[in-house]
């Protein structure tokens, strides 16, 4: 079987939205894809050494509540934090797999994970903040390996 | 019941984790012999039938008891 490819964007760096790119990559490395993920914008924080993630129901009507809440109370300091463990309390008792384990495990599967020089620039992060065995590269190192996949994915 | 060689409970788990622990455990088994998987994710049913068609490994059982759901993959 020849081995097919995955080449996935991923945009986003809240804690909900990161884990549709990790899933995504350890379950095709677990089919034999060979996988790269290219981080830009916020979605450098997947590659953050510490990741410590947050989710927010703010310009997302569409979150389930545990009970209705008007926008303004959303917007009070403390939500956030509060919604970031409730959530995670929920995926823990759910039996999800934490944002932590699941990159570990892409790493493992040699998950290819490219950071997008130009936004490291420009948040001025530095090669410290990431971790390691990363690569970095704009747009023309993406279609590389974008241009040969078989499934490519803007997250 | 069937034999088999391995034993993975992937119980309490959810997507994709049965998945992957089931990949890490056929890794270190030989070809032909069999995992018997048990899960409880009701999305593992139709999972392991995709993985086994894309892997080359080969689902000889799935079934459901007392909402536990059983697999035999035979390492391809």
């Amino acid at each position: 079987m020849a081995e097919k490819k995955l080449a996935l964007i991923a945009t986003k760096g809240s804690l909900d939205w990161a884990y549709p790119p990790f899933i995504l990559s350890s379950t095709a490395a677990a089919l034999g894809y060979e996988v790269q993920i290219f981080c830009t914008f916020y979605g450098l924080a997947l590659l953050r050494k510490k990741m410590d993630l947050k989710v927010t129901s703010l310009g997302n009507p569409g979150m389930p509540m545990p009970m209705p809440m008007p926008v303004l109370l959303q917007a009070l300091p403390g939500m956030q934090s509060m919604m970031t463990v409730m959530m995670k309390q929920k995926m823990k008792s759910k039996g999800v797999a934490s944002l932590e384990e699941l990159r570990e495990l892409c790493l493992e599967a040699d998950v290819k994970m490219i950071a997008c020089q130009m936004t490291v620039d420009l948040f001025e992060f530095s090669p410290s903040d990431f971790i390691d065995g990363i690569e970095y590269g704009g747009a023309a190192t993406f279609f590389e390996f974008a241009g040969d996949s078989d499934v490519c994915l803007f997250v | 019941m069937a034999d088999f060689d391995q034993e993975l409970d992937a119980s309490g788990l959810n997507c994709p984790l049965p998945i992957l622990r089931a990949k890490k455990t056929l890794n270190g088994m030989s070809s032909g012999e069999v995992l018997h998987i048990i899960a409880t994710d009701p999305g593992a049913v139709k999972d392991f039938e995709a993985f086994a068609k894309q892997t080359g490994n080969e689902l000889q059982e799935s079934r459901e008891e007392g909402g536990k759901f059983y697999f035999l993959m035979k390492k391809g």
